[in-house]
Order: C-alpha cells, then structure tokens, then sequence
C-alpha cells in the first residue's frame, strides 16, 4: 500500500480529522467516501457555525430591531461579502443567495422569458447536467425560441469550431458548464465567454463541479452570470449562489414575489427592493447562508492550489491504478480534467460494482449522473464514478481497487 | 409447490452463509437459473420504472397459474428478481397477492427493500402483483 503523499503542501491526516464522518464505518468498514461530485463533506469548523447559529442567534434577518436579528443579519451578510471576495465580484449585491445551483439557473431562465421570441437563440452545451438543460427547453417552450446544443467530441470535450458556427446564428445566450460533472471535463469558458461577448450574447457559466477545485474571479472572466451551490464545497445543503452583472440583475425582472423583495406595497402596485433583496423573496435560508461563507473561508484556509495540486496528484494516481483493472474504460478527456473518474468494467453493469463496494464501506456513484446525452453519446445505460476531494488519500485508491477488482472477479 | 415451502426453502439456503459476500454470491448463482424472458417481450413497455439497471418483466397466465419471465443487465438485480420469480411463478392470482414479501428482510436481503434504492425491487413486486391482479380479473371474467 503506498500511503506516500509526497510532493503536497498540506498534510491530509490533520485535513481529515477535521471531516467527522470520515471517521465512521460503514458495513463494517471504515468509509471511503468518493462521491465527493454528488456533494462533500462538511468540516467541524462548519458544523460549529451551524450549531452556534441555532444556539445562539437563530432569528429572522433584515428589519428585526432586536439583538438577535441584528446578529443573524450582520453574519449572513458578512457571509455575502465573503462570497464577493472569493468570487471577486465587483459588488456584494451582484451576489444572490438561492437555495443552490439549479434555483440559481431558473432564476435567469425565468427571467429572459421576458427578453426571448420565436426569432432568437440560446446555445447550451452537450456535456450539460440536465438542471442546465431542462430549465431552457422550459423557456424555449415559453418563449418559442430555439435550443441548440454545442456538440462534444469523442473525448468528451466540447467542439469548439462548432461553437464558432453556432455563433454566428447570433445566439441571446450561451449555458456551459464550468466543468463536466459526469466527466470531469474542464471546459475552455474564457475563451467562450469571450466569443459569445463578441456576437452579442450574454453567458451563464454553472461552476457547480468546478468551484470545490478552482476559485474563479468573475470580474476577470467578465461573465454575465456565474452560478453554484454550498454543498459541493463543504458547505450545507440547500444554499448556493447567482453572481450576476449589476446591470443584468437590473435589468431581470423578480424571480419570486413575497416578503423581503418588495419595497412598498399597496394593493394597486408594489416596488421592488433595491439589489440583493429584489431576488431574495422570503425569508432565506438563513444558517444555510452564513455557513456557506465558513465553508469558502475553511477551503481558502487550505488554499485553492494547495487543493488543486493534491487532487491532481490523487486523478493521476487513480487513474494508473484503475487502468491497470482488465477491461477497465475511462470516459471523458485524458487532460484538462478535474478529479473525476467515470469508468466502466467490461462485462460487469456499473450497478452491480456500486452494490458491492457499497459492502466494503465505499461510496462511489453509479447511473447516468443526471447527464443522459452524454450517456447517450457514449452508448452506454450509465457509468461508475468516483470523485475525490482533498481529504481523500492514496491509501483509500489502493483500497477501492482492490474492491473494484473483487467486485469485478464476483460479477463476472 | 406451496408458496410458504419455496419461501422457507430460501430463508433455510441463505441461512448457510455467514457473511455478505457469500449471500450476493448465491444471489448472482440464483440469477443464472432465472427464467428469461422471451426475446419479442423484452421491450421498453416491458421495462420496470426506478431501477438503475434494466428490468425487463412479462407473465403468463398457464392452467390458472401465472408463469413470469425476466431479465435484467444487471447480475445482482437478476439475482433479485430470479428470487421473486422463484416465489411467486406458478401460483395463482390470489396466492400472489396475498404473499407478502418479509421473506426478503429474512434472507438478509432486507437493503434491497426500501423503496428509495435505486434497485427497483419494489417497483418490481409492485409489478408482480400487477400481472397477477390483471390476470385475477381475467379469470373472474
């Protein structure tokens, strides 16, 4: 077993005594968790601002004239600003708190419906998660205006000359995925956001897979729209954010009605609130915010490419080990990629590997990843998917190996 | 066979094995005795909703008794269903629908029974008993 983790700038044994969970067992076996694309893990240090939130000043934000209130407000939008700072957004307010990536989505989805008609065009891209599919062909369905897709090649990157010809239809919008998250693609999205800026078009970059890894400045890749979700880089469930443009979320009309959006309301008209509130209806998920915040200060603490170095040494290592498993396929791109495996054994459907390892304590992900074209493309019903995050180590590859092949030598 | 003797039959086989890895083992041997379906029926009508793998499920209906066949690209699910099969092929309509299924939870199968695992099997004895109700009212017709 090589446990040797040479060549990081951290120490993964102190990294993951800060994760509780990875240290229970599971069938027996202490877990190894590798389905880290579906959602991570949550530190201690996240935990504790959940449970002081609850313990301590758990209130309704904005308005309230009491202590309480006043705290609560003061944390999540200390936390908005810390998600400004790490997203390097010009302003706090062109960051949105919704309830994560695919909320984000139909929120700009629902608000282009007022801009689209049967003339225009959107182009989304073929390596999309259906969140980013599904909510334009509802707003093509609304609208009448026509979806069409940038193809992938066969390693499953986009094909850009395609690109190229789509764009002179003179697209409204371009959605892409920042990064594949069924093949761990890292698509070119300078360069198309640049493109699309030229013919016109505004761009919706969905970071989801992308933001665990890499830290992307908004102002720096002068995108439109920028989305993604708390989970995905230890933080909570159920929060996520919209950047957007100043001038686009003037421009959007509200998402949601309700309390906290408005700024006067009679029967005969309301106004709206002023940027964020405009979007935010409702009273938000309040602990949720504030610990997405912890979470992006705890991954800043280890430092982007601390993480991006170790994981990139974590897909080499595993994708040697598993190439060396008979009648092991990879899909996706050999470069340009993040730390994600989607693989199939000859012979064996990626389920049944699922169930066994499952037994051995190791969680991986099997099925279409939400992505069915691009399952579709590659002619198979679906795909197993490991997907490490910084906290995993080489000595947990060894083992999920070793499970695959038994696994593989039981199904056969 | 009585379908309380075939249900016992399989408590008393998976009662042999100590460990997990013994009883999927058993399981998948189960799966190669399963009867499979007949090709023209192994459609996507045929195909059972809610499982990761494919199920493919058909019954007929032979002396009053209904007669199921399936297939599955998966091996373990083949193993699942070849288990259900095994109980409920060859019984009448109102046996099936009377049999519960607690029978998985004693062969330490009892994973497989929430109806969140992407395994189907609830979705597959919703099916079962599906055939056998359409077929009940077949007969009483």
């Amino acid at each position: 077993m090589n446990d040797q983790n040479s060549n990081t700038l951290f120490d993964v044994e102190t990294i993951r005594n800060d994760f509780p969970i990875l240290s229970r067992t599971v069938n027996g076996k202490p877990l190894i968790y590798l389905d880290n694309a579906a959602t991570s893990q949550t530190p201690q240090q996240v935990i504790d601002v959940i449970v002081d939130y609850y313990s301590n000043y758990n209130s309704n934000i904005h308005r309230g004239v009491h202590t309480l209130s006043q705290e609560a407000t003061d944390k999540y939008e200390n936390a908005r600003h810390t998600i400004q700072k790490h997203f390097n957004a010009a302003h706090a307010h062109e960051i949105i708190f919704t309830s994560g990536t695919t909320h984000s989505i139909n929120l700009v989805a629902n608000g282009f419906a007022s801009f689209l008609t049967e003339n225009d065009t959107i182009l989304v891209s073929a390596l999309e998660h259906h969140s980013n599919i599904v909510p334009w062909q509802m707003l093509c369905e609304k609208t009448k205006a026509s979806l069409k897709v940038i193809p992938m090649t066969s390693e499953g990157s986009l094909d850009m000359n395609a690109y190229d010809e789509l764009l002179l239809l003179n697209p409204k919008l371009v959605f892409v995925n920042h990064i594949s998250n069924a093949l761990g693609t890292i698509n070119p999205i300078e360069e198309m956001i640049e493109k699309a800026h030229k013919v016109g078009a505004a761009i919706l970059i969905d970071g989801a897979q992308a933001c665990p890894h890499i830290k992307p400045d908004v102002q720096a890749l002068d995108v439109d729209f920028y989305v993604t979700s708390g989970h995905k880089m230890c933080g909570p469930t159920g929060v996520g954010m919209l950047y957007a443009k100043e001038s686009w979320l003037h421009k959007l009309p509200p998402y949601q009605g309700g309390g906290e959006m408005i700024s006067e309301v009679t029967f005969e008209k309301t106004t709206y609130a002023g940027l964020p509130h405009k979007f935010e209806a409702g009273t938000p998920n309040i602990c949720g915010g504030i610990a997405f915040g912890a979470a992006i200060d705890y991954m800043n603490g280890i430092g982007f490419e601390a993480i991006a170095t170790y994981e990139h040494e974590l897909l080499e290592y595993a994708t040697e080990k598993l190439n060396a498993i008979e009648g092991m396929r990879i899909y996706g791109p050999k470069t340009d990629k993040t730390s994600v495996i989607s693989f199939n054994i000859e012979g064996v459907h990626a389920y049944d590997i699922g169930t066994i390892i499952d037994k051995l304590g190791i969680a991986i992900r099997t099925g279409q990843h939400c992505a069915q074209p691009i399952m579709d493309y590659f002619e198979v019903s679906g795909t197993a998917r490991a997907s490490f995050c910084f906290y995993n180590t080489k000595k947990e590859i060894d083992t999920f190996v070793e499970g695959l092949k038994k696994a593989a030598m039981m199904l056969r | 066979m009585n379908i309380k003797t075939i249900k016992d039959e399989l408590i008393d086989e998976f009662s042999m094995f100590d460990d997990w890895m013994e009883r999927y083992e058993y399981m998948i041997e189960l799966g190669k005795s399963l009867p499979i379906i007949d090709s023209k029926f192994k459609t996507d009508d045929n195909i059972i909703k809610g499982c990761q793998s494919k199920v493919w499920l058909h019954a007929d209906l032979e002396n009053d008794k209904v007669v199921y066949s399936a297939d599955s690209d998966a091996i373990i699910t083949k193993g699942i269903v070849a288990i259900l099969i095994r109980v409920f092929s060859n019984q009448n309509p109102d046996t099936i629908l009377k049999t519960n299924t607690d029978f998985i939870d004693e062969i330490g199968l009892k994973e497989h029974l929430s109806p969140t695992r992407a395994n189907g099997l609830v979705s597959m004895i919703k099916q079962i008993k599906m055939y056998a109700l359409a077929y009940q009212t077949q007969i009483g017709l």
